[in-house]
């Protein structure tokens, strides 16, 4: 089936099967392989994109659902490639990364989260991060970096 | 030189910019030319004959290419997977050493092993036809437990392996140490569990095999922590490819932690099904697939003494150890819990005497081998428990007692009864500063408040000691490794003075294309920016034994110093030529070569562009060019150690334990980047405190099925149940390696767990609790205190 929906800004036109999933959509047939799949129970959040500014895990969603939505990947955080959102300058600068297989996941859950909550503290990050998982950094400078990524994004607007 | 960033710097990572725009590029990302896609069909019984296995029906539908079975495999000769370090038992006998074949053609021998591997157009097609494959299985008897394995009776796993037993090992001094605890005034006895963890690196592992026939040419993509290990063993001992015509590449890799240290049958599998098909073959792990084939960790029960005279100071260890192997020998697995095990059982304390026995045993369940900490941390948790259960009977302080038989600092380098020698450590120094920065000094304050609230609240502490940098080939030879152990670099100079590090070592987290940057930049003086580090790719890189044991600064990075030693020395070379001056007057100071005693000099990248530019160069005496390579091979392991406090607080009505304040100081030797080092040690930490509060990879005995075979069902450590640390160095220099660096990788992983579980015990102790097994899970510990005496006595 054909459907049509809005990526990154961009109108994207793809042929789907009724059992395609968004995150084999997006990088299979996309090319687009930032959104990462880490596990088959929706529990690791490594495949998190914004489902109309919200965060969704995509390897639950259907492909057949995007029609007429509008959708966003850690490719599409970037103004450019020398202009950073300010969440992904803030986990760079604060070491909220290590391997980066989960870093998609958590970008695109801690912008959603700052968008609905532009101050939140230390436990509202630690609650809000529950689905998604780190192995490496112990979390504790990812949560280090969402609140000075709020604080950045607070400033920028 | 400006931009100049060298050791004691923090810059941000070079590697950070690919990965926090959705740019790096995992093995699952990549795609090749007409590419299939395979599925392993894997046994859903622990134990069990292969009567036969009918592929007909599966490659009847549509899309499909091929199904293989291990039948297909034996017949082309392809070898078993080789271990890679042997061990002898206490008889002088080598251990028992079954074949393990990459697909099972006769038994299968855990849930998980695999059968058939299933190749199609697409993921989906293989999936359906995986589906088809009909295998008669005929079920057997199985054995998952440690202990059960050998008892008389246990169903077995090879018939050339009597009670299942590969190896019964031991170090020390057994009659001393028994002598001694004859003598003792005390002794303290203590059983414990280290139960199997499942490492779940966040990126499954994923393997793409290719095979080019017009050049012979193989290319394997692999999700690995030594792309030139795989290249060894897969083409050497498996498929039978000559070295040059394999190529292995291990891109973007989303974490290890031992788990991506081995050669996996997969690896093999997608690269011999590639030569049959002609093209590519790619095979992606599932999660619940990774928990039933990636290989395990820990998994021992363990019996434990410590005799002590009536100061409490140690006279000896007694310790017997039942190692799960799983139903096949891993690339590493019996050298973890033998030779990284009890050559640390003297943790940072003067122990005379120490005697270690280990049975290496096979159960029908995944294999086991390295997982972050590899032996270490199943020590730390021995000595650690023994320490504190000794005190606790005694009437001892906990800290004093480990005070009293602490190795004091002057009394390094310090020869332990079993084979290693310290070379440098403070270990009072770090307990010391821990106890200030966890303000100890408060705890009971601290416990009476919680006491107030209804809670329990406990104070745990451990110290610890680790042997990395794997290691000096010397002695890994004589403890039994099949390859030796130091590390390869290469420094590529360019005309512009620009340098493209190659190195053996593998970056899948831990910043390497950072702190070896800023070795580079430190040494010859060039700017952080022009310097790119290259791994990861058997075609770029000369060679090289890859990332695990906290090796690669200690290792690589000493490789790489000594390669940046030669660029020096080629750089005064070719200064004393144009200078037309002695190479002994020629000095090399913050990047500018110069005459000593003189003001001519000429700059790093000038000597590098004249490199390439020989026209007047004495050709006999002086070869063109600016490249140099060199291997390390360390003259011991090096020994981190430190000393880590937690503290805890239980509610009693959930069983809930939450840790509430944790404080490390670990002495890791040199530090090239804070930044990094901080951020090991967090997530190994943490990694640790996942062991001791929820992870447990449980196998039910009636089924042999793994029951944690999930992120449903196996409980990782989240944001939401976590404190933020506090941790500080406390470094002593390490005394051989060129730059004093120890390494960081293991450390929170080896320290914590036992400073966790000592907190908990500390808590319960008001209700007569002496010792938790791992992992103190809310069920556990509601079940403890609600069938307590003390606490129903109490009600």
């Amino acid at each position: 089936m054909k459907i049509t929906f809005t990526l990154n800004d961009r109108p994207v036109t793809a042929d789907v099967a009724p059992s395609t999933l968004v995150s084999d959509l997006l990088r299979d047939t996309l090319d687009l392989t930032g959104t990462h799949v880490g596990c088959d129970t929706s529990q690791c959040g490594a495949c998190v994109i914004h489902l109309n500014g919200t965060s969704v895990k995509s390897c639950t969603l259907l492909a057949a659902s995007l029609e007429g939505q509008e959708v966003r990947t850690v490719e599409g955080l970037a103004k450019g490639p020398n202009e950073l959102h300010p969440m992904q300058v803030a986990f760079r600068e604060n070491h909220g990364l290590q391997c980066g297989f989960c870093t998609p996941g958590m970008l695109m859950a801690s912008i959603d989260l700052v968008s609905k909550n532009p101050d939140p503290t230390e436990e509202e990050v630690r609650e809000w991060l529950e689905g998604n998982m780190c192995r490496c950094t112990g979390y504790q400078n990812i949560v280090k970096s969402v609140i000075a990524g709020a604080q950045a994004m607070r400033d920028a607007s | 030189m400006s931009n100049v960033i060298g050791v004691g710097a923090s810059p941000k990572r070079k590697e950070d910019l690919r990965f926090v725009t959705g740019r790096g590029n995992y093995v699952a990302d990549i795609k090749r030319p007409h590419m299939k896609f395979g599925i392993f069909v894997r046994s859903p019984h622990a134990h069990a004959l292969i009567k036969s296995v009918d592929v007909s029906a599966a490659l009847e539908l549509p899309g499909v290419v091929a199904v293989y079975t291990g039948a297909d495999m034996k017949a082309d000769n392809v070898g078993g997977l080789p271990v890679g370090w042997g061990i002898s038992g206490k008889d002088g006998n080598p251990m028992k050493e079954p074949p393990h074949p990459p697909i099972a053609h006769d038994k299968v021998r855990y849930v998980g092993d695999a059968v058939a591997f299933v190749v199609a157009e697409s993921v989906e097609q293989a999936e359906a036809a995986a589906e088809l494959v009909e295998v008669d299985y005929e079920v057997l008897p199985h054995v998952v437990g440690v202990v059960e394995a050998l008892q008389p009776g246990a169903p077995q796993l090879y018939d050339e392996v009597p009670n299942n037993l590969c190896c019964d090992w031991d170090l020390g001094d057994k009659p001393a140490v028994d002598a001694a605890f004859e003598a003792a005034t005390h002794v303290t006895s203590i059983e414990l569990v280290n139960q199997r963890l499942v490492g779940n690196p966040m990126e499954p592992r994923a393997a793409i095999g290719e095979y080019d026939a017009a050049n012979g040419q193989y290319t394997l993509w692999t999700t690995s922590q030594f792309p030139h290990v795989v290249r060894l063993l897969m083409g050497e001992m498996v498929l039978g490819i000559p070295q040059h015509k394999l190529r292995v590449v291990a891109p973007d890799v989303g974490g290890g932690f031992g788990v991506k240290q081995f050669h996996y049958a997969e690896e093999a599998v997608v690269t011999w099904a590639a030569s049959k098909l002609g093209g590519a073959v790619k095979w992606v792990c599932q999660r619940s697939e990774g928990f039933i084939s990636d290989a395990h960790g820990r998994d021992h029960v363990t019996q434990a003494e410590l005799a002590l005279d009536a100061d409490g100071k140690f006279l000896a260890m007694r310790v017997q150890t039942y190692a799960n192997m799983g139903g096949y020998l891993s690339t590493f697995g019996p050298n973890i819990p033998t030779n990284l095990y009890a050559p640390l059982l003297s943790g940072v304390y003067v122990i005379p005497s120490i005697y270690c026995g280990v049975k290496v045993v096979f159960t029908n369940t995944v294999p086991v081998d390295a997982y972050r900490g590899a032996g270490r941390p199943e020590a730390t948790f021995v000595v650690e428990r023994l320490v504190d259960t000794a005190a606790l009977e005694m009437g001892i302080d906990k800290f004093e007692i480990r005070k009293r038989n602490m190795i004091p600092a002057s009394a390094y380098p310090y020869q332990t009864p079993v084979i290693v020698e310290y070379d440098s450590g403070d270990p009072m120094a770090c307990l010391e500063r821990s106890m200030d920065l966890a303000d100890v000094a408060g705890f009971e304050a601290r416990r009476s408040a919680s006491e107030a609230k209804g809670f329990y609240r406990g104070l745990g502490v451990s110290t610890y000691v680790e042997a990395c940098g794997l290691a000096p080939s010397r002695l890994a030879g004589q403890l039994g490794a099949r390859g030796g152990l130091y590390e390869s670099a290469n420094v590529r100079v360019h005309p512009s003075g620009a340098i493209t590090v190659l190195i053996g070592t593998h970056n899948h987290g831990q910043g390497h294309e950072t702190t070896f940057a800023q070795i580079v930049s430190e040494r010859l003086g060039v700017p952080f920016e022009n310097i790119d580090i290259v791994f990861g790719d058997t075609d770029k890189v000369q060679f090289g034994m890859g990332t695990y044991g906290s090796r690669s600064l200690v290792v690589g990075g000493s490789a790489l110093n000594k390669a940046s030693d030669k660029i020096i020395l080629k750089g005064r070379k070719i200064a004393a030529h144009q200078f037309e001056a002695a190479l002994e007057d020629i000095v090399f100071e913050n990047g500018e070569f110069s005459v000593s005693g003189t003001d001519r000099k000429k700059t790093f990248s000038e000597i590098a562009g004249a490199a390439y530019v020989p026209f007047d160069f004495p050709l006999e005496e002086l070869e063109p060019g600016l490249e140099e390579q060199a291997y390390y091979d360390p003259v011991n392991f090096t020994y981190p150690g430190g000393a880590h406090i937690c503290e805890v607080e239980i509610d009693p009505d959930t069983g809930v334990v939450r840790l509430d304040r944790y404080t490390a100081v670990d002495d890791v030797g040199t530090v090239i980047n804070p930044m990094i080092v901080e951020g090991q040690l967090q997530g190994g930490i943490v990694q640790g405190v996942g062991q001791a509060l929820f992870e447990h990879g449980v196998y039910d005995e009636q089924s042999g099925q793994l029951m944690s075979g999930s992120f449903m069902d196996y409980c990782m450590p989240r944001a939401d149940n976590l404190p933020n640390m506090v941790i500080q160095p406390h470094s002593t220099t390490c005394a051989h390696t060129p730059m004093g660096v120890k390494g960081c990788g293991e450390c929170g992983t080896i320290g914590s767990p036992a400073a966790v579980i000592n907190a908990v015990v500390d808590a319960l102790k008001p209700l007569g609790v002496s010792h938790v097994d791992m992992p103190a899970s809310p069920n556990r510990i509601w079940n403890i205190i609600n069938h307590s005496s003390v606490r129903a006595a109490a009600e």
